[in-house]
């Protein structure tokens, strides 16, 4: 297991990655994001020029096309990052940055961009994911939340074998006062695979099936999970089978009651008179850091 | 209903997974493997164990030119006879040459998946020989008549019950659930075979370059019986199964043991010099080696060294969760499973042939965890989706859009006009759904064939964003 990576001054301000598919799909998830990386007391700034970070194409064969785009999100998030106007950048998705810390030095380096390489590795080396930044950045350990039934955590695969962050959100989730408990079958794909999920649907269907046996075998209510894209995949397949469970991202788990937005979902847990306090208290990350 | 290897990937595919059993069949038994592989690597320091066999395999691959050419010497000295086939059919070519020189009527086979590459038991058939599998996977596999469908386990695909009506319909055995009674039978039966057989032929699992010295690793003695017996004995080797030294072969026995099967040492490891001398009790009177490119030196060449690292464990399959749902026929080829994927598409005269591999799988990377070399599986599939785009091998519908995709992706404004259209496209289509989409049209389609998906959201993170700014809630309200 690699060291875990943090950064060599505590952060105050954070660039918000927020994902295309958050953005346009699961707004709530950013505003959760937004929230938790709030109530830790950093300022998050919202860079607007940012779009999708290329992965579709990159993932399928079209390098030239994921080249452009990775382009793009350097040309938004590099500036912020020379000027110091942010100490890092967080994303709700495992996958978003994987690509963005992982693969785009790869693609940058195999087409000649080598000035552009090194900003990709620069910004990769202050570039989190959501849980992986609060647990192995801010320290924080517990997140105090509700969840009306059982949970039980999916490990989304290139959160887990690529950036190898495993037990950051898991700690989370059995930290915070939910009723956690793990699954078997934890590890195993879900079957969304990007574009996989539709030009092998019938696998990446029969796959999604087995992984819905796990969290029904759990006992689980809702498996909560760090990325939207399997979320999507494996919500569909419950609701399209009517099955008893439900497919969550962690930041709305976490961030729950406390959803500003007011729209929380008909499960969101009824808020806890210790947090029903409509000016937000910033609190600073140290505050929180205590167990 | 069985599934048809000759026919389309798709038909493949949908013959798998409409198969009742078959994805529970696979799940235990590849479950069973992989918690072997991983006990057995627990009791030692496993990741030392990966990284020393990698560090051996990249040298033996940087020095593959000298290696094989001391090898063929050290065979050579040995007296044996070694050939050099840079495809199947000259493989093929060279092993029946043997036989007719020979005078050979029957072959007995040892499980050898270079043997399955190149087809030599359709070939040797065609001439008029007999071959006869005797490892028990591969005589179950030739009396079905299929291929086998994982690269260490043959028929992992099938149950007792199916091996059992095999028997009764070609041995005429009665109905048994006893596998320990269906192994009798098969060996009484392949006793015969080995004894009246003319020549054995068995693959490679390691060479020892310095030696010359060919290497079988086996459970059932097969090996030893195929190596020894027959008159001539020849084995096919893939280039790259060459190793430097002793040392180096007992570094990949180790490796291949635990990976495979979870044990410490498999129960026979045969080794051949040569031909047998004058006062050996035993062995060929002639040996060959038959060194097998077919592809391999082109992999090389082509930037997929790195699956030429691959010791055919079959670790890979066992953790694949494509695999456990399809089963090692959907791949329609000798490989299947993960390293399937990469090594199928690279043999071919053509990758486009193959191109449906390198994309059945979701890269999620516990083949590369699991493999005992550290092959970057999911990375090697990702460089041939790269070829095959760079190809032209793919619909050019897919192209534009994807190029159309990117245009979009790297301007804010037709990004948020975009997602505007697809916003008010799936909010239409999520009404006439009740809340959520039924029915995307194609290429999605294949999306909502299973999965229902939510419509876009009606404010944009980005909106809600511009509106906490200027009002200091997300709702908007004062």
């Amino acid at each position: 297991m690699a060291p875990a990576k943090t950064l060599p001054r505590p952060p105050t301000k954070v660039a918000l990655f927020v994902t295309c598919m958050v953005d346009m799909m699961y707004p709530r998830v950013g505003i959760a994001a937004v929230e938790l990386l709030e109530r830790c007391g950093l300022e998050v700034v919202f860079p607007e020029g940012q779009t999708c970070c290329g992965q579709p194409a990159f993932n399928a064969g079209y390098r030239a096309e994921a080249v452009q785009m990775a382009e793009h999100f350097l040309d938004v998030f590099y500036p912020l990052a020379e000027q110091g106007a942010v100490d890092a950048i967080v994303a709700p998705s495992g996958s978003c940055s994987t690509m963005t810390r992982h693969f785009y030095a790869q693609i940058l380096a195999e087409a000649g961009r080598s000035a552009r390489r090194e900003q990709a590795q620069r910004l990769a080396a202050i570039t989190f994911e959501l849980t992986e930044f609060l647990v192995d950045v801010l320290r924080v350990r517990r997140l105090p939340c509700r969840y009306p039934g059982k949970v039980t955590y999916h490990a989304c695969c290139h959160l887990l074998r690529e950036m190898q962050v495993d037990a950051q959100p898991r700690q989370l989730l059995a930290n915070s006062g939910l009723d956690f408990v793990e699954m078997e079958g934890r590890e195993e794909c879900c079957g969304f695979g990007g574009l996989f999920a539709v030009k092998n649907e019938p696998i990446s269907t029969a796959m999604g099936n087995a992984k819905l046996d796990y969290i029904e075998a759990s006992g689980a209510d809702a498996a909560v999970m760090c990325d939207v894209s399997c979320m999507t995949h494996l919500q569909g397949l419950m609701q399209r089978q009517g099955r008893n469970c439900r497919a969550v991202h962690i930041a709305e788990v976490l961030a729950s009651p406390a959803d500003a937005a007011g729209n929380a979902g008909p499960d969101a847990a009824p808020e806890p008179a210790a947090d029903a306090d409509d000016a937000p208290r910033p609190r600073r990350w140290q505050d929180i850091a205590a167990d | 209903m069985p599934v048809d290897v000759a026919a389309h990937f798709k038909t493949r595919v949908r013959q798998a997974v409409s198969d009742p059993d078959l994805a529970d069949t696979l799940t235990r038994a590849t479950i069973s493997l992989k918690v072997k592989r991983d006990v057995s690597y627990a009791e030692l320091e496993g990741q030392r164990l990966r990284d020393e066999t990698r560090a051996m395999k990249t040298y033996a691959l940087r020095h593959l030119p000298a290696l094989l050419e001391q090898f063929e010497r050290n065979v050579q000295q040995n007296g044996g006879h070694v050939h050099w086939a840079e495809d199947a059919a000259e493989a093929n070519r060279i092993i029946e040459d043997i036989a007719a020189r020979r005078d050979v009527r029957k072959v007995v086979k040892s499980k050898s998946m270079a043997t399955e590459e190149i087809h030599l038991n359709r070939h040797l058939e065609a001439a008029g020989l007999t071959c006869i599998e005797t490892d028990l996977g591969e005589y179950i596999i030739q009396l079905a008549q299929e291929i086998p469908s994982h690269i260490v386990a043959p028929v992992i695909h099938k149950r007792v019950r199916d091996i059992s009506a095999l028997f009764e319909r070609h041995l005429d055995m009665p109905r048994t659930m006893d596998p320990q009674a269906l192994c009798a039978q098969a060996r009484s039966v392949l006793r015969q075979e080995f004894l009246t057989a003319d020549m054995g032929v068995s693959g490679c699992n390691f060479a020892i370059a310095d030696t010359g010295t060919v290497c079988i690793v086996t459970n059932e003695g097969n090996g030893r019986m195929v190596s020894t017996l027959p008159r001539v004995y020849v084995a096919v080797m893939g280039i790259e199964k060459i190793v430097p030294s002793a040392p180096d072969a007992f570094l990949q026995y180790q490796a291949l043991a635990r990976s495979a099967t979870g044990q410490k040492f498999t129960v026979y490891l045969s080794m051949t010099n040569g031909p047998r001398r004058r006062d050996d009790v035993d062995g060929p009177e002639e040996f060959h080696v038959v060194l097998l490119d077919n592809g391999r030196s082109r992999m090389l060449a082509d930037g997929y060294g790195e699956s030429l690292m691959c010791i055919r464990c079959g670790a890979c399959l066992n953790v694949c969760p494509v695999y456990r749902q399809i089963s090692g026929h959907a791949y329609g080829s000798t490989y299947s499973g993960p390293i399937g994927a990469v090594i199928s598409p690279l043999l071919a005269a053509d990758m486009a042939q193959a191109k449906e591999l390198p994309y059945a799988s979701t890269l999620c990377g516990a083949c590369r965890d699991a493999c005992p070399v550290q092959i970057d599986l999911p990375g090697q599939l990702l460089s041939l989706r790269r070829d095959l785009v760079a190809n032209r091998s793919l619909p050019w519908s897919e192209r534009k859009s994807m190029q159309g995709f990117a245009g979009v992706m790297q301007k804010e404004t037709a990004y948020a006009r975009w997602g505007g259209l697809a916003g008010a496209g799936t909010r239409a289509a999520a009404k006439l759904g009740g809340g959520a989409i039924r029915r995307l049209p194609a290429p999605l389609h294949h999306w909502t064939k299973s999965r229902d998906m939510p419509p876009f959201a009606s404010q944009s993170f980005r909106q809600l964003w511009a509106r906490r700014a200027r009002t200091g809630r997300w709702d908007g309200q004062a």
